[in-house]
C-alpha cells in the first residue's frame, strides 16, 4: 500500500549521517578543492567503517531464487539499496568529491559484488578498486571501445588508454573493459581485473576538473600489459551475443540512483544555504502565500524546494524498486535525467540569488555550483538517459530513436 | 517502511474506476467541453460508486468506512485522466461533505450530511475562489462580521462549480482576521449567483460568480460553530486534490502523444524517431511521475494524521508549473494538428493552466 511518509529511524539514520558529512566533510571541503590531487588522508578514518559495503561471498542459492519480501518483511526493513541513497544524499550534502573518494568504495568495487565470480571477490574483495571505461574516441558509446585485450596462453594482453577513471591514483586496481573481438561490437567487449603494478599498466596524468577537485580523475595507458586469464571479470568463459555487455550495463540501474542522490545531496547543500541567508534576512517561510504574492528569492526558494522533493521521490522508486527485485531500468534513468540536470540549474540559480556570497569562494556555494554539473555527465550524459527513458515508453529500439 | 507499490485493493479501485471512465468519458469529452453539458447519467454513474460517500458514517446516508487519502487520489487521477471537468463536476459534493465531516458540529452532521449522501447525486458546493488580482487562499477578501446575532458576509467569488443548482454553499471568508467556512442557502438574502461564467479550460463545468452584500446568516451557520475549523487543514487536502486533477490532465496528454508520435509519419518515419519530440515525450513521462510521487506524498501525511502543509503547498507549486509544461509539450508534439479542438490536447492544455490557478476543485 502507498505510503510515502520517512520511518522515525529512516531519519533519524538520515540525520547521522548528516552530521557525519557535517563534522568530517565540511571542514575540510574548501582544503582539498583547493588543494587539487592531494590526498585526504583524513578519510582513512573510514577505512573498514561498517558503512562501506563489505564483500560478501555469494550464496548461490540465494542467487539463484531471489526471495521477493513479503508484506511485513518489506515494510520492517530498509533495503540495501535505498539504504546506500540516503547515505549517499547525506554525505554529498557534506562533499560529493569526497565521497568518490571514500577509500574502498571504487566503482569498480560495485562491478566486483554485481558479476565478479567468489574467487574474484575473495581475492579482489579487499582492495580499492576503480572503473575504466571512458577512452578518448569512445564516450557516450560505450560499445565503440578499441582497448583491445587479446588472450595468448593463459594471460590476457591489455592494449589501449583509458582516460576519466576515478580514483585513478588512490586505487589498488582498475576494471577495464576492454574488447575480444572489435568486429562484434558491444558483444565483443568484456571487463578484466588489472592490479596496479602490473607491466604495462601506467597513470598517466590526473586531470585539473571545473569540479569535484577532490576526486582523483585519471588517464591510464595499457602497452601489452599482461594479466592472468582468471582475471576476466565474471565467468572466464567468453560468452557470445550482448549479454555480458548487457550484465554490465545493468550495474547502471543500480548506480544511476546513485548519482541521482549525488545530485540531490549538492542541491539541498545549496538549498540550505539559501534558506540560512533567507531566514537571516528576515523572511518567515509559512509554505501558505500565493506564490506570486511573494518576493522573487522566496518564490524561488520555495520552487528550488519543489524540484528537490521531486528529483527525491523519483530518485528513491528507483531505489525501491531495485529492493523489491522490480526490473528499474526506466525509473532508474529517470530519476538521473531528472537530478543531474535540475541539481545543475539549482546550483546556479543559488549562486546567482546569492550574489557576492555566490562568487566568494569563501563560502561553498560556488563550489557546489562547480560539482553539480559532472552529475549530468558522467554515468551516462543527461541526455543519453533521456534517449534511454524516451526509448523506453516509446518502445522504439537503438536503431529507430538515435 | 517507504512503499511505492499500489495495494490490491487500490488496485481495484483504480481499474474499476479507469473502466468506468472509458465507457462514459473519454469518447464523450470532447463533446462535453464542446456543449459544455455533462451528461447526468454520467455524474451519477461515477456517484453510485461511492467516490463521494466512502468514509462516510453509514448514519448519515454514507459508505461508512473508506475514503483515505490516497485511494482518492487514485480515483482523481483516473477520473481526471478521462476528463478534468468530469472529475470535478462528479466529486463536487466532496468539497461540501468533508469539511462538514471533519469540523462540522453534530447538528450540522445531522442537518446536511443526509441530505447530500443519498443514492442520487444531489449538487452543493464550496466557494474559496475570489476574481481579483493577487487572489490568495490564505488572504481571503471576502469578510464575515458578527451582526444580529449571526454574521453579514461581503466579498466576491468566482469559479464556484454548479453555484447555480447548488441548494446550499460553503463559503470561505475571513472572520476577525481568521479564515472561516460558512454554510450558505442558495438564493439568501444578500446573495447573488452570477450567470454561468466563460472560462479559460473546463468548459463543461457550469461555474458562476457570486455577489455578497451584507448577507445574513444565523450564527449555525459558521462550520464548527463556536469553535470554527482549520480552514488550513482544507486547504491541504483540496490542494492535493488538485494535484491528483493534475497527474490525470498530465497523464491523458502524455498517453495521447506517446501513441501519436509513432503513428505519425514525416520525413519518411514516425516523428517519434526523432529525439527532439521524443525528449519531449521522455521529459513527459517523468514529470506525470513526479507531480504524481508529490501528490502521493503529501496524501501519505494526511493518511497518517500528520500536518501537510509544507508538503501540500510544494506539491500545487509543482504540478501547477509542470502540468503547464507538460501539456504544453502535448500540443506542441501534435504541430498543427495540436491546435484543433478535434484533437484532445488543447483542452488539456486550457485545462492544466487551472492547476496553478484554481483553489478548492476537489479534495482528498
Amino acid at each position: 500500500m502507498i505510503d510515502l511518509n520517512m520511518p522515525e529511524k529512516v531519519e533519524t539514520m538520515q540525520n547521522n549521517m548528516k552530521n557525519l558529512a557535517r563534522s568530517m566533510f565540511r571542514p575540510i571541503s574548501r582544503k582539498y578543492d583547493e588543494a587539487e590531487h592531494e590526498y585526504p588522508k583524513e578519510l582513512d578514518f573510514f577505512r573498514n567503517l561498517p558503512i562501506m559495503n563489505k564483500p560478501k561471498k555469494k550464496d548461490p542459492a540465494k542467487a539463484a531464487a531471489p526471495k521477493k519480501p513479503s508484506g511485513d518483511e518489506a515494510s520492517a526493513k530498509l533495503g540495501a539499496n535505498l539504504g546506500l541513497i540516503f547515505s549517499t544524499e547525506a554525505l554529498c550534502w557534506g562533499d560529493a568529491a569526497l565521497l568518490l573518494s571514500l577509500p574502498n568504495a571504487g566503482l569498480g568495487n560495485a562491478a566486483l559484488l554485481a558479476v565478479g565470480t567468489d574467487e574474484q571477490i575473495e581475492r579482489f574483495g579487499k582492495k580499492w578498486i576503480a572503473m575504466a571505461i571512458t577512452e578518448p574516441q569512445s564516450g557516450s558509446d560505450s560499445g565503440s571501445i578499441c582497448t583491445t585485450a587479446a588472450l595468448d596462453g593463459d594471460e590476457w594482453v591489455l592494449n589501449g588508454e583509458k582516460i576519466f577513471v576515478t580514483c585513478a591514483e588512490r586505487s589498488d586496481a582498475v576494471v577495464v573493459w576492454a574488447t575480444v573481438d572489435k568486429a562484434a561490437g558491444k558483444a565483443g567487449v568484456k571487463s578484466f581485473l588489472v592490479e596496479k603494478g602490473t607491466p604495462g599498466f601506467k597513470l598517466e596524468k590526473l586531470e585539473h576538473k571545473l569540479g569535484i577537485r577532490a576526486s582523483d580523475t585519471g588517464t591510464f595507458l595499457l602497452n601489452n600489459c599482461r594479466i592472468p586469464k582468471n582475471n576476466i571479470l565474471g565467468s572466464a568463459e567468453v560468452k557470445q551475443g550482448t549479454e555480458g555487455f548487457k550484465g554490465v550495463m545493468k550495474t547502471f540501474d543500480n548506480t544511476r540512483p546513485l548519482v541521482a542522490a549525488m545530485a540531490n545531496g549538492i542541491a539541498a547543500a545549496a538549498i540550505d544555504f539559501l534558506k540560512e541567508q533567507l531566514e537571516k534576512s528576515g523572511a518567515k517561510l509559512d509554505y501558505k502565500q500565493n506564490v506570486h504574492n511573494l518576493d522573487s528569492v522566496e518564490k524561488a526558494y520555495y520552487r528550488m524546494e519543489a524540484e528537490l522533493e521531486a528529483m527525491r521521490l523519483l530518485t528513491w522508486r528507483a531505489a525501491w524498486m531495485a529492493d523489491n527485485q522490480q526490473s528499474n531500468n526506466l525509473e532508474a534513468s529517470m530519476s538521473k535525467a531528472k537530478a543531474g540536470r535540475m541539481a545543475t540549474l539549482i546550483t546556479q540559480e543559488v549562486c546567482d540569488i546569492c550574489g557576492p556570497l555566490g562568487f566568494s569562494r569563501k563560502y561553498l556555494a560556488e563550489k557546489w555550483m562547480r560539482d553539480s554539473k559532472i552529475m549530468d555527465i558522467f554515468e551516462g550524459t543527461g541526455q543519453i538517459q533521456h534517449l534511454i527513458v524516451a526509448r523506453n515508453v516509446l518502445k522504439l529500439n537503438s536503431s529507430e530513436l538515435r | 517502511m517507504l512503499d511505492f507499490s499500489i495495494s490490491k485493493e487500490q488496485k481495484m479501485i483504480k481499474s474499476e474506476i479507469a473502466k468506468l471512465v472509458k465507457n462514459l468519458v473519454v469518447d464523450n469529452a470532447h463533446e462535453m467541453d464542446e456543449t459544455g453539458e455533462i451528461q447526468a447519467e454520467t455524474i451519477q454513474a461515477i456517484w453510485e460508486m461511492g467516490v463521494s460517500t466512502a468514509g462516510v458514517p453509514e448514519e448519515f446516508g454514507g459508505m461508512g468506512p473508506g475514503g483515505s487519502p490516497l485511494d482518492t487520489a487514485l480515483i482523481l487521477e483516473e477520473l481526471a485522466c478521462g476528463d478534468m471537468a468530469v472529475a470535478v463536476a462528479a466529486t463536487l459534493p466532496s468539497l461540501f461533505i468533508q469539511p462538514l465531516l471533519q469540523f462540522g458540529t453534530p447538528e450540522q452532521q445531522n442537518k446536511y450530511l443526509p441530505m447530500y449522501c443519498g443514492e442520487k447525486y444531489k449538487p452543493c458546493t464550496l466557494a474559496v475562489n475570489e476574481p481579483h488580482f493577487r487572489f490568495d487562499a490564505v488572504d481571503l477578501k471576502t469578510t464575515a462580521t458578527p451582526a444580529n446575532g449571526g454574521y453579514a458576509l461581503n466579498g466576491e467569488k468566482c469559479f464556484v462549480p454548479l453555484a447555480r443548482r447548488a441548494e446550499h454553499i460553503m463559503v470561505a471568508a475571513s472572520l476577525e482576521g481568521k479564515n472561516q467556512l460558512f454554510i450558505l442557502e442558495s438564493g439568501a438574502p444578500g446573495m447573488r449567483i452570477g450567470e454561468r461564467e466563460k472560462n479559460l479550460g473546463l468548459y463543461g463545468l457550469q461555474t458562476s460568480e457570486i455577489e455578497l452584500t451584507d448577507c445574513q446568516v444565523e450564527a449555525d451557520a459558521l462550520l464548527g460553530a463556536a469553535k470554527g475549523c482549520d480552514y488550513d487543514r482544507i486547504l491541504q487536502r483540496t490542494r492535493i486534490g488538485l494535484c491528483a486533477l493534475a497527474t490525470g490532465v498530465c497523464r491523458a496528454s502524455f498517453e495521447f502523444v506517446r501513441k501519436y508520435a509513432k503513428e505519425r509519419v514525416q520525413f519518411g518515419e514516425p516523428i517519434a524517431h526523432r529525439q527532439s519530440v521524443a525528449f519531449m515525450i521522455a521529459e513527459m513521462a517523468y514529470e506525470v511521475d513526479a507531480i504524481r510521487l508529490l501528490t502521493w506524498k503529501a496524501a501519505s501525511r494526511l493518511a497518517a494524521g500528520l500536518d501537510a502543509g509544507r508538503e501540500s503547498y510544494l506539491a500545487k507549486l509543482y504540478a501547477g508549473e509542470k502540468a503547464m509544461k507538460i501539456c504544453d509539450y502535448g500540443v506542441q508534439v501534435l504541430g498543427g494538428h495540436g491546435y484543433v479542438r478535434d484533437y484532445p490536447v488543447e483542452r488539456y492544455y486550457r485545462n492544466s493552466r487551472g492547476i496553478s490557478i484554481l483553489e478548492a476543485m476537489a479534495i482528498v
